[in-house]
């Protein structure tokens, strides 16, 4: 029963700070809103014997991605996000069809077909003790899921070029080449 | 010998073939300018043909019967009751064997004799018209050529014509003749006849061959319609098989004699007795109905009317009035041409045709009659006209339509033999003066040159009028006896053989057809008797004027003889003259032509010689030749001086103008005709038919149609469905364009609603 | 630490959560015209279904969830470091960070 309160609370927590930062005018704060939002995640993952991905979570998430948005946008100077005002036919129509979205997950997912097989957790059986360890999981992943693992190593390879390229900076110094040139002309 | 008959294709082969070679190669077989080799070559295929003509006498001496021989069936058509088979087939007789000898024998010696002329002609005319060197050789090369394949053409048709076993077949042969005579009269077709005064003398050549062409035509449209008639009747067009069935359908019915043929007949007997029983039955009148449609007339009636139909055919190839005016205009072909028609090929083609459907003729009393009144009648007016001609050869073409007109008379009153006989000595002494005048007009011509090449232009007046220069003018001739020896011996010759003269050739034969005509009519030898009066006297002026007396122009005093290529066949022709009668000879029973054709021609029948007609005749053209001596002989026309027949005054003109035949046609056919022409040709084609039924009328309702099919169905209803298509895909696709906003959200929501649904598609497919 | 004993509420508790946190990531791409923003609206929706794998992974006991969940957040990386590349490239030329902005591809 407490995990059912604890699990409430960070519920409630969780969709607070997802709608915090759905409405926020500022990117700042949104991007805050949501490391909330991933820190209550992670304590999900924490409490579903998945330690090694709640680390991660806040390792990658929470560090990682999370100061690189705010980077960005304290770099761009982009704290300023006002509400979508061009489109505005769009929010009902958005609205209704999320509405739709979530009628029909939630009916699918309290039908009595997936009720009656869904699984409820139970404490873990001796013989599956350490799931969810970075041990345990560091061996399903380099045993079962090596060949997929090694193609995401290639994906941020990819990435990390495409970054690089997107970024670079393309102006190029031929103006300062010729205005030197022709100034040398006249100073000849 | 019967297989010898087999050869006789190659008689028509031979000339034919002659044709190829000199249209073909004609032009490269001269290399110079004096080459002789066309000539040469169309001479020995004629010289070929007389060869195969020979054999076949040979043969038929031995086979009298002769022999048909089949060379390709041409039509044959239908079956059962209806059938029409016509066979290219030679059919070799005694009859066809004569027509064949005269034909091709005649014709060799003209065509030698065209080889030497037209040399002459040739230059002349290419001087005339201004060529020299290398363009006058070409000039020459062509004309050379084009005029030999002309005449062997010439030659062969004549060939398919008296070998024809039926008659449509030997209507090829007369319709090639008629198309060779039309290439050949207007030989020199772009050539105006001017003079160096540069008016036009004589008739334009084109249009003489066009007007022998048209007349010629009229006869043939009769020929036409009587070959039909005949089919009608008989069923066939084969002799043979329309004599056979003709014949037995004066005793039978029609029904019963459309399915026999010649072959099944008895061969000879019957034929004769059906003749003979002819004979006395042809008081009796034939009156088996023959079905033509809805007609039944008698079987006198069809076979008269076929027969005149085939009489209306020989007066056009003939030259008999009322169709003979195209034969005196025909001088305007080369010398050669005019032999050649007059005397071998095309104009005893009618004589022939009457005497090959002799049964016919002799079943058809009346026809017969008419026939030889025709005949008469034109022997006295062609040889009145003939009179007062001053054309060398206008008096030769002249006195052939009147020597026809003999044969025709002849052939009418049953006498074939007679007519046939006059034909064959006709065809040597008039090819012998044809040729002979063409000798003279080169002379002439030569003479003319030569004084003029001296430089002593002499345009002097020679006659009673300022006449040019005019190499047939007889009035400009005169004395060419001293310059011109043999020409003028056989001209002589072949004058006395025309005249009737004993023991020459026209003699017999004359003499014959007026014992004809004194036995059977009365007015047809009083015709005949004057004409042959006519004929003594103009051969005699002619002779008179032309050899006699003085020269009257500085041409005739510096005329030359021709060459010996001409002048030899001019003697062998006179050498035929003289003794051409012996081939009818009728002394003591011989009459061999008359046995000859007796195999061939049911109807013939030998008349004996009769003394006193001979001597009337005789004496008559003696006189006749006493009378054109004391008129032009004794005292010779002088330079400038008329001739003394102008003293008759309007019966001169009346004869040199020919009767004012021409201007009677001219006003009855030619203007009236010429007058439709032109109606129908502005008024009807070209206003009524024209411009008011194609321009009003269907231009007009064309377009009005159009202008609807146009405008309101094509632009309003197609055109209005094309764009109306298109406009609807614009304007979709302009409504539709508006979804492709470029925002990115709304692809974003567009993607969520496929999302949501799929999502409640399997939702409900899971749930339910 | 957290007792994992503490934490044994039903599944679909999760799905629930998941589902709602997925909405709210869906609606955020849907109405914020700010291209950070509609990113960051994409890793809520990414983590809505990461801790849906979680939960099930928990459930039949089974790792590969697990596993699945730290390819997605790796490729969820790679995204963002892309998707921010993108929007500098983007602010450089035009200045700002709306998307709506970019609508050259009009029909």
């Amino acid at each position: 029963m407490p995990g059912v309160i604890l699990f409430a609370i960070l519920a409630l927590v969780a969709i607070l700070s997802a709608i915090g930062m759905l409405t926020s005018t500022n990117a700042v704060h949104a991007a805050l809103f949501l490391v909330i939002n991933l820190a209550c995640i992670a304590v999900f993952f924490l409490g579903l014997s998945a330690p090694f991905l709640a680390m991660v979570q806040v390792t990658v998430y929470a560090g990682a991605i999370m100061v690189l948005f705010l980077f960005v946008i304290m770099l761009l100077g982009a704290e300023r996000v006002p509400l979508s005002s061009r489109l505005r036919w769009q929010a009902p129509l958005a609205i209704a069809l999320v509405l739709a979205l979530l009628a029909v997950t939630l009916l699918v997912a309290f039908s009595p077909q997936v009720q009656g097989n869904l699984v409820n957790p139970r404490p873990v059986p001796p013989e599956a003790q350490g799931f969810g360890s970075p041990q345990a999981v560091g061996e399903t992943l380099f045993a079962r899921y090596l060949l997929p693992f090694q193609m995401v190593g290639l994906l941020l390879l990819v990435a990390m070029i495409g970054v690089v390229v997107l970024t670079k900076d393309e102006r190029k110094p031929t103006g300062h080449i010729s205005e030197n040139a022709q100034a040398s002309d006249r100073a000849a | 010998m019967d297989g010898l008959f087999s050869i006789v294709p190659l008689i028509i082969l031979a000339p034919f073939t002659g044709v190829l070679i000199n249209v073909f190669f004609g032009r490269k077989l001269m290399p110079r300018r004096d080459s002789v080799a066309p000539g040469v070559i169309a001479s020995s295929m004629a010289g070929f043909s007389f060869l195969i003509a020979v054999l076949m006498f040979f043969a038929l001496l031995a086979n009298p019967a002769g022999a048909e021989v089949p060379v390709l069936t041409w039509i044959n058509v239908g079956d059962g009751d209806f059938t029409l088979h016509i066979p290219w087939t030679l059919k070799v007789d005694t009859l066809s064997s004569v027509m064949m000898l005269v034909v091709t024998g005649v014709g060799t010696l003209i065509h030698i004799y065209a080889i030497g002329y037209m040399h002459g002609d040739i230059d002349e005319k290419a001087a005339s018209r201004g060529l020299e060197g290398e363009e006058a050789l070409d000039f020459k090369r062509r004309r050379y050529a084009r005029f030999f394949a002309f005449f062997n053409l010439f030659l062969g048709s004549m060939l398919v014509l008296v070998t024809a076993n039926n008659y449509l077949m030997m209507f090829v042969g007369w319709e090639l003749v008629g198309l060779c005579s039309y290439l050949l009269i207007g030989f020199w077709f772009d050539s105006p006849e001017k003079n160096e005064a540069g008016q036009i003398i004589g008739v334009l050549n084109s249009s003489a061959g066009r007007k022998a062409f048209v007349v010629n035509r009229v006869g043939d449209f009769g020929m036409l319609l009587a070959i039909m008639l005949i089919f009608w009747s008989f069923g066939t067009l084969e002799f043979d098989d329309v004599f056979a069935r003709a014949e037995c359908m004066i005793e039978a019915p029609q029904a019963e004699c459309l399915t026999l043929s010649a072959a099944e007949l008895a061969p000879q007997g019957e034929g004769e007795a059906a003749a003979e029983e002819h004979g006395e039955g042809e008081a009796r009148a034939l009156t088996t109905p023959i079905a033509l449609g809805p007609f039944a007339p008698t079987l006198g009636v069809v076979v008269t009317a076929i027969t005149l139909l085939l009489l209306l055919g020989a007066t056009g190839k003939s030259a008999q009035i009322p169709l003979f005016v195209w034969l005196p205009d025909a001088m305007a072909g080369p010398t050669p041409v005019s032999a050649l028609i007059h005397a071998a090929t095309m104009v005893t083609a009618g004589i022939y045709m009457i005497t090959r459907s002799n049964v016919l003729y002799a079943m058809a009393p009346v026809s017969g009659m008419v026939v030889a009144v025709i005949g008469g009648a034109t022997a006295f007016v062609a040889a009145s006209i003939a009179v007062a001609q001053f054309d060398i050869k206008r008096v030769l073409a002249y006195s052939t339509i009147s020597q026809l007109g003999f044969m025709i008379a002849a052939v009418g009153l049953g006498g074939y033999i007679a007519g046939i006989f006059h034909l064959a000595t006709h065809a040597f002494f008039k090819a012998l003066l044809f040729l002979g005048s063409g000798s003279v007009i080169h002379g002439m011509e030569h003479g003319h040159h030569h004084a003029h090449g001296q430089g002593e232009h002499h345009d002097a007046p020679h006659g009673e009028d300022e006449r040019p220069f005019d190499p047939q003018d007889m009035r400009q001739m005169g004395g060419l006896r001293k310059h011109m020896p043999v020409t003028t011996w056989v001209y002589i010759i072949g004058a006395l053989a025309l005249a009737g003269i004993p023991p020459l050739a026209g003699f017999w034969s004359k003499d014959e057809i007026l014992l004809d005509a004194s036995l059977n009519s009365t007015l047809v030898y009083i015709l005949l008797t004057v004409a042959a009066f006519f004929t003594a006297f103009y051969m005699g002026r002619q002779v008179f004027m032309v050899f006699y007396g003085s020269e009257r122009t500085e041409a005739a005093r510096h005329a030359q003889e021709s060459p010996p290529v001409m002048t030899i066949p001019l003697i062998v022709l006179a050498g035929l003259s003289v003794v051409g009668g012996l081939i009818n000879l009728p002394v003591g029973g011989l009459h061999p032509l008359g046995r000859w054709l007796e195999e061939s021609v049911a109807n013939a029948h030998i008349a004996s010689f009769n003394i006193l007609v001979a001597t009337i005749s005789t004496v008559l053209a003696l006189v006749a030749i006493g009378l054109s001596y004391l008129l032009y002989g004794r005292k010779p026309l002088e330079e400038g001086e008329a001739d003394p027949l102008y003293s008759t005054g309007p019966v001169f003109t009346f004869l040199n103008r020919k009767w004012y035949w021409d201007e009677l046609y001219a006003a009855i056919f030619v203007r009236p005709y010429n007058r439709l022409g032109d109606f129908l040709a502005n008024a009807v084609d070209w206003q009524f038919w024209h411009d008011f039924v194609h321009d009003r009328i269907i231009a007009d309702a064309f377009q009005g149609w159009a202008a609807i099919l146009s405008r309101p169905i094509d632009l309003g209803i197609v055109d209005g469905a094309v764009n109306g298509v298109a406009q609807l895909v614009e304007s979709t696709s302009r409504s539709l364009r508006r979804v492709q906003t470029g925002y990115v959200r709304n692809y974003a929501l567009a993607v969520l609603m496929g999302v949501v649904a799929i999502l409640a598609y399997l939702a409900i497919r899971f749930l339910v | 630490m957290l007792n994992e004993t503490v934490f044994l509420v039903p599944t679909s508790y999760f799905v629930i959560l998941s589902a709602v946190l997925f909405s709210i990531g869906v609606a955020g791409v849907l109405l914020r015209r700010n291209a950070i923003l509609i990113f960051m609206s994409v890793e809520l929706m990414l983590n809505a279904a990461n801790l849906a794998f979680v939960a099930f992974a928990r459930s039949l006991l089974d790792q590969g969830g697990q596993v699945f969940v730290f390819f997605v957040m790796t490729v969820a990386a790679a995204e963002v470091a892309i998707g921010l590349a993108l929007i500098v490239a983007i602010f450089r030329s035009k200045r700002s960070t709306d998307i709506d902005e970019l609508n050259s591809m009009e029909g």
